[in-house]
């Protein structure tokens, strides 16, 4: 099997290197024979990677050890589905699954643009074939997946405690399909400079992609959010780490894009700027690929083989000297066809909103890469913390949202007084409530919160004000019901409608985060059983201690799980009983001992949690096991049991349970009170519809495709003339 | 006023507050920043009140909690050089013997203080492959 997938890296290169050649040989001698071929390339890239992964993932479930990646990564005790998620654990299964990733969405854009395009799409086959050319040879020369030794062992290492969350193993394909599908428009953008057709048909044939890109980059980000702060024992979703930067940077030029591009459509203008942002939204997503691979930066995430730092900073420094040359040679094509008419209209908040998210991401490249930066002008590495973020950020986030309520309001070329009062009384006058509000409910003393909530309220009311306002219209004209006028409203410009309500998720979800940083109360205290606490307006006491061996309520696969009941209060009132534990798992490492290994893998805490819509009530407890009269069973065990008698080794490890519960000692508990938490993941959610509105084709694109499938097409991709 | 100079004018003013917003994240990022140092750098050079982002691995055996203050000691990488650091604050899962940990510490006698919730450790959540067993 590991063969089998050798060569199908060695096939996949081989496939890369010939489309690359066949499709900028076709593009240069205009044989359509050539341009096919390489576009197919693509196809047959997809099918070998499809194979390539196959392999892979039959090891991981067939806990085939004589793969390295296997034993590396996945155990006899691994749980089914963190067995087929670990696959993408490994720096080696990762990159496979980028590679995988980017053949199956570039095979996709070059099926649906086989047609168009015809100038520009060689080229950007010969691109997206470039990058998956990179990723294989990285697989080929320098991390791959079916690396086997002989014998094979008896168990593997397991995958790591920490990544066994549903979140975790849909984090990492959501994320790298935004970032492999960052690339597209990105080789577009190539193709169209190179060829010099840069109308705006090659945005148009992009812009689903770079919408797609956007979207699964944003459910990747709030998936690791979510494992952050279900998962970690620190409850918290955003720490600024470098790693985390890496996906937020191309998320905030690929917000830009899609705003910019509009202004492109509808008045000719930002060509220069939104080709920059094409280009650069991909290189950045090449950047974050690369940055949580080449350990140049320290982060709370640990690092693998950093052999693979070199190639991708010479990919890096390609694209970049690439993209600004292809731009300055250009720019004669790329001038506006049109000036901004006025400074108070349509396109200048959307060029502020360009600004700012531009701004905002420039602010996060420079903290993240500080520590180089400082090295380069001092000489001795400095990095920049929290506060330094927020300092700006902040403030930047008030902007942004803003100007989210403002942009869909706003008339296009040049708003007047009347415009002004017709489209702004309304979300004014919300906003103005909330302050009065919230100001009067004694949420004056801190101010940057208090600002986000003003703005979202002037932000709900905005849109509020549209859908209402397109409701009555449509009720007006098909004399229909407000729900069916609704939908036909949504269902017809289902981008503009889609991108409103992207617009009021963006909104709920940084009142969460105000909301929850702002006004959020902690604790960490230790307990014995029967002793009390207060966290804010809540009273917390630890009940009971609780063990459980082998049974593990997360189903995450850990061997013992000690845990707390805990009774929450407020005001006397009974809120709810929480249940964390922290689970112990087996490290397979025998220099342990017979019994220690059991209980020797990473620890790592189940938090538990009260969600509600108003406030989160979250508790992780840290159990001491590491008391003289529990470490005895765990040595004696070790100096008496055989590693042949597992069940032995299990029922001391039992017996220690229960001692714990009969006289359990101090534990460590850290609760946190934090309101608004689920609004984050609410806005997310409303992001998400909003997205897939926004992204799926309107019933009148459907239509003209279905009736008329080639003829209407044809003149678009008559670029060149077809080689007999 | 004439198109043209309206136009420039604009340019020049959003020129000029770029570059004063440029200087400012520059000039903050410089003076809020905490060098980064290993054990053996602090013992060497650490200054009283000045703040630095301690990196190392944690040292087998020196980890003791009192109630909420967390006593561990912080080694070089790949060196035996090591420092105290008395820590108060959220301590992450991950934290425990040879792990490697970044604190921000300041000096204060011949020990180092944590500042609050500070601590981070590295977690291996990301490409780093566990020991292989034997058995």
């Amino acid at each position: 099997m590991a063969t089998l997938g050798r060569a199908c890296l060695l096939l996949a290169l081989g496939i890369c290197l010939y489309g690359i050649a066949a499709s900028i040989y076709g593009a240069r001698s205009g044989q359509r024979a050539w341009v096919d071929s390489g576009r197919r390339a693509i196809y047959a890239l997809a099918g070998v990677l499809t194979l390539a992964f196959a392999v892979l993932e039959a090891a991981f479930l067939r806990s085939d050890f004589g793969f390295d990646t296997v034993a590396g990564h996945s155990s006899l005790s691994t749980p089914l589905f963190y067995k087929a998620a670990a696959a993408w654990s490994s720096q080696e299964g990762s990159l496979l699954l980028w590679a995988w990733l980017l053949s199956l969405w570039s095979s996709l854009v070059l099926f649906l643009t086989r047609r168009r395009l015809r100038d520009v799409t060689p080229y950007a086959s010969a691109v997206l074939l470039g990058f998956g050319g990179f990723f294989t040879a990285l697989m080929v020369f320098y991390a791959t997946p079916f690396a086997t030794h002989s014998p094979a062992p008896a168990d593997g290492a397991g995958l790591t405690p920490l990544l066994r969350h549903p979140s975790m193993m849909i984090h990492p394909p959501m994320l790298y399909s935004g970032y492999t599908l960052a690339t597209i428009p990105l080789a577009f953008a190539v193709g169209a400079l190179i060829t010099g057709r840069l109308d705006a048909e090659w945005l148009g044939a992009i812009r689903r992609f770079a919408l797609a890109s956007w979207l699964f980059l944003g459910i990747g980000i709030l998936l690791g959010a979510r494992w952050s702060y279900a998962e970690l024992g620190w409850g918290g979703y955003w720490g600024w780490d470098p790693v985390e930067n890496a996906s937020l940077m191309p998320w905030l030029t690929g917000t830009a894009l899609l705003h910019s591009i509009q202004i492109q459509e509808k008045r000719g203008m930002l060509k220069v700027w939104n080709v920059s942002l094409v280009l650069a939204t991909g290189t950045l997503a090449i950047m974050g690929t690369f940055l949580v691979r080449s350990g140049v930066l320290s982060s709370i995430h640990a690092f693998g083989a950093s052999t693979l730092g070199v190639p991708f900073v010479v990919l890096i420094g390609s694209l970049i000297a690439a993209s600004v040359g292809l731009v300055l040679a250009r720019r004669q094509l790329l001038r506006s066809q049109h000036r901004l008419d006025s400074l108070v209209s349509r396109e200048a908040v959307f060029v502020a909103n360009n600004v700012v998210l531009v701004g905002l991401c420039f602010v996060i490249f420079w903290g993240t890469y500080f520590p180089l930066i400082s090295e380069a002008v001092t000489g001795s590495k400095a990095s920049v913390g929290p506060p330094w973020f927020d300092q700006y950020t902040v403030p930047l986030a008030l902007v942004l949202v803003l100007l989210s309520g403002i942009g869909p309001v706003i008339a296009w070329r040049r708003a007047t007084v009347a415009n002004a009062r017709r489209n702004f009384l309304l979300p004014a006058l919300a906003a103005l409530v909330a302050l009065a509000a919230l100001a009067g409910a004694g949420l004056a003393s801190r101010p940057g919160a208090l600002a986000m909530f003003c703005c979202a309220a002037f932000v709900v009311a905005a849109v509020a004000q549209e859908f209402w306002r397109g409701v009555r219209a449509r009720m007006a004209m098909a004399r229909g019901s407000a729900p069916a006028a609704l939908v036909a409203l949504v269902g017809r410009n289902r981008r503009r409608y889609g991108g409103y309500i992207i617009h009021v998720g963006i909104a709920v979800l940084f009142v969460g985060v105000a909301a929850s940083s702002s006004f959020r109360h902690e604790s960490e205290v230790s307990l014995r059983p029967g002793q009390s606490t207060h966290v804010g307006a809540y009273d917390v006491r630890y009940v009971k201690p609780s063990a459980h061996l082998g049974e593990d309520p997360a189903r995450t696969g850990a061997v013992l799980d000690i845990g707390a009941v805990l009774d929450v209060t407020r005001h006397g009132k009974h809120v709810t009983t929480l249940t964390p534990t922290r689970g112990y798992y087996d490290s397979n490492d025998p220099s342990q001992g017979s019994v220690g290994h059991f209980i020797g893998g990473e620890p790592v805490s189940h938090v538990g949690l009260s969600a509600g819509p108003l406030r989160d009530f979250w508790s992780a407890i840290e159990p001491n096991l590491s008391t003289a009269d529990l470490q005895r069973y765990v040595s004696v065990g070790n100096r008496t049991i055989p590693f042949v008698r597992p069940d032995e080794g299990l029922t001391v490890i039992a017996l220690m349970a229960r001692r714990y519960l009969q006289h359990p000692s101090p534990a460590q508990f850290h609760f946190l009170a934090s309101p608004l938490v689920t609004w984050i993941w609410l806005g997310g959610l409303i992001v998400f519809g909003g997205g897939l509105i926004a992204l799926w084709p309107s019933p009148a694109v459907v239509r003209r495709r279905l009736r008329s499938p080639y003829p209407a097409r044809l003149p678009q991709g008559l670029g060149r003339p077809e080689s007999a | 006023m004439d198109p043209g100079r309206k136009r420039r004018l604009r340019l020049f003013t959003a020129l000029a507050a770029a570059l004063v917003l440029a200087s400012a994240l520059i000039y903050t990022s410089f003076t809020a920043a905490s060098p980064a140092r290993s054990p053996s750098q602090l013992l060497a050079s650490a200054q009283p009140g000045q703040s630095y982002q301690l990196t190392g691995k944690v040292v087998a055996g020196s980890i003791q909690r009192q109630g909420q203050v967390l006593d561990f000691r912080v080694r070089d990488r790949n060196g035996p050089s090591s420092v105290a650091v008395h820590y108060a604050g959220t301590v992450p899962d991950p934290f425990r013997a040879g792990r490697e940990v970044i604190v921000s510490v300041r000096r204060q006698g011949g020990s180092f203080v944590g500042e609050r919730d500070s601590l981070v450790t590295k977690c291996p959540s990301k490409f780093s492959t566990a020991p292989r067993p034997n058995r």
